[in-house]
């Protein structure tokens, strides 16, 4: 059984259509990028996965159980699956080592000693073992995300979603949180990211999802999808990102 | 080769000289104004009236320290009441339950439209309407609910503004790890709400220790009086206005440190932007 499995899903904002008829899943282990235009809906493909959006129509089924079902314990599907946000969104007020404990005592129940000792494993995880005393703004961007990245790990998730995580980075700052993503994968960690980075989607990447316009419109091994693009729109797309400077020819 | 700003005429004193000759006036107008005061005004008089030292000290001794205890205490009760009131409030206005808004927004128009004293008056009266109706801890409890009522609808929209102005990315991450809208509210929301209203919420309390001024309309008992009341009672007295400027400085003796709170939080809060 996949891990998420996701059926026929709609979204809208407004008169906006952004989800038109997904259907994806992603398997125990799997690490899946997807990649496509801005505002082609691959981040509310992603928030829809542990419903911070709520779809219109379909179904979202992490680990057997449909968290669109008004019925289903949603903290509770939440509380074990990871989330990094573009802006990191660490919460200022607490410190490195609180932002990794506090859902964890609250949420899980966890005893504090058991929580600080979780959270300075990932804090080690993620290189971050001199920063715990700091807070959030002491920290630089590309330290704050892998403080998000522990804090998501310290609820010991089944699944980790990425939503651009390093789009808010200096260009100098991406490499320590990819090099992060990397080690995780490498782990066995099940993860959805939705990222630019190509390189990264190629090299880590179990499969490349990409999407355009709502839909899913191509989706195989990174060697394909990137590699040998079938699909025009996707050739397209690839063309402007890999090679920016490039000047399309009408 | 002509530029548009060569047509603009250039004749008298250059802008910079005439702000010079206009400031120059200025000072002149003022130090001509502050020695005719000096010279016109009788400041025999005027000392013997506002700042006369044997009244100064009777103040002392009848107890104004007492009765600027009173007043700390009377406006400490308001806040707290005000506080908690206004928090609830702010909630309420926010709450996805319709008629939870309506109330709190018609409670908060009623009495931040009302002038305080009206609210004084009212309970002032009741004891009188309801006839055996006690309010505990007297005089406390009328003084900190007839206050508390008031600032809490003041507090409630700053509050509010303070919880709408926590970034949205902040109550996605608390509910994404799994907290209910109620433990992120408490641990993460409400934390960075009050952090960020600390200074308005501060300027709130001064205007509550100048409220409290107000509590000689319920008529308390003398030991009750705060700064105002415990002024007007000596200045009748002694027929001099001295006790009235001595517990006009007691008040400054809190709102000036608390104006002092205010301006550093808000430079921290313009410094951690």
């Amino acid at each position: 059984m996949a891990l998420v499995e996701i059926n026929n899903l709609h979204k809208s904002f407004g008169s906006n259509h952004v989800l038109r008829g997904i259907d994806f899943s992603v398997e125990q282990g799997e690490v899946v990028c997807v990649i496509g235009p801005s505002g082609s809906g691959k981040s509310t493909l992603l928030r829809c996965v542990n419903l911070l959006e709520v779809p219109q129509e379909g179904q979202v089924i992490v680990r057997g159980e449909d968290i669109t079902d008004p019925d289903c314990h949603l903290d509770a599907a939440r509380a074990s699956i990871g989330m990094v946000f573009q802006q990191f969104n660490l919460f200022p007020h607490l410190s490195v080592l609180t932002n990794c404990a506090v859902a964890q005592t609250t949420v899980l129940k966890r005893k504090p000693e058991e929580a600080e000792k979780i959270a300075r494993a990932n804090l080690d995880r993620v290189g971050l073992t001199d920063k715990v005393h700091a807070f959030p703004a002491q920290l630089s961007g590309g330290q704050q995300q892998r403080v998000a990245i522990a804090r998501a790990l310290s609820m010991d998730p089944a699944l980790m979603l990425f939503d651009e995580p390093t789009s808010a980075l200096d260009p100098e700052l991406v490499g320590d949180v990819l090099t992060v993503m990397r080690k995780l994968a490498l782990e066995g960690m099940t993860m959805l990211v939705v990222t630019h980075e190509m390189a990264f989607a190629r090299d880590v990447a179990d499969r490349v999802v990409f999407m355009d316009g709502g839909v899913i419109v191509e989706q195989g091994p990174p060697a394909e999808v990137i590699g040998n693009p079938q699909e025009e729109r996707t050739k397209l797309f690839l063309k402007r990102v890999l090679d920016p400077t490039h000047v399309q020819d009408n | 080769m002509t530029s548009p700003a060569d047509t603009v005429v250039r004749k008298g004193l250059s802008p910079r000289k005439r702000a010079q000759r206009s400031r120059l006036i200025q000072y002149a107008i003022l130090i001509a104004l502050v020695l005719f005061a000096l010279f016109s005004a009788n400041w025999g008089q005027i000392g013997s009236v506002f700042f006369k030292p044997e009244f100064i000290k009777a103040t002392f001794q009848d107890g104004v320290l007492q009765a600027l205890v009173k007043t700390v205490e009377y406006t400490a009760g308001a806040f707290v009441i005000g506080l908690a009131g206004g928090t609830l409030l702010a909630l309420m206005r926010l709450s996805s339950v319709g008629p939870y808004r309506w109330i709190a927004t018609a409670y908060i128009e009623f009495f931040r439209g009302l002038p305080a004293i009206v609210v004084f008056i009212a309970f002032s009266l009741l004891p009188l309407a309801f006839e055996g109706m006690t309010i505990p801890f007297d005089p406390y409890g009328v003084v900190w609910l007839a206050l508390g009522i008031v600032a809490s609808a003041y507090m409630a929209e700053v509050i509010r503004a303070g919880i709408q102005a926590v970034p949205k990315g902040q109550i996605e991450a608390a509910r994404s790890l799994g907290m209910s809208p109620g433990l992120a509210l408490r641990k993460i929301v409400l934390p960075q709400a009050f952090r960020i209203v600390l200074a308005p919420l501060t300027n709130d309390l001064i205007l509550l220790v100048k409220d409290s001024s107000l509590v000689f309309i319920i008529g308390v008992a003398a030991t009750g009086y705060e700064l105002t009341g415990f002024g007007r009672d000596l200045a009748n007295t002694y027929s001099n206005l001295t006790p009235i400027v001595v517990c006009g400085f007691c008040y400054l003796i809190i709102t000036l440190p608390l104006g002092i709170l205010v301006r550093r939080l808000e430079a921290r809060a313009e410094k951690s932007r």
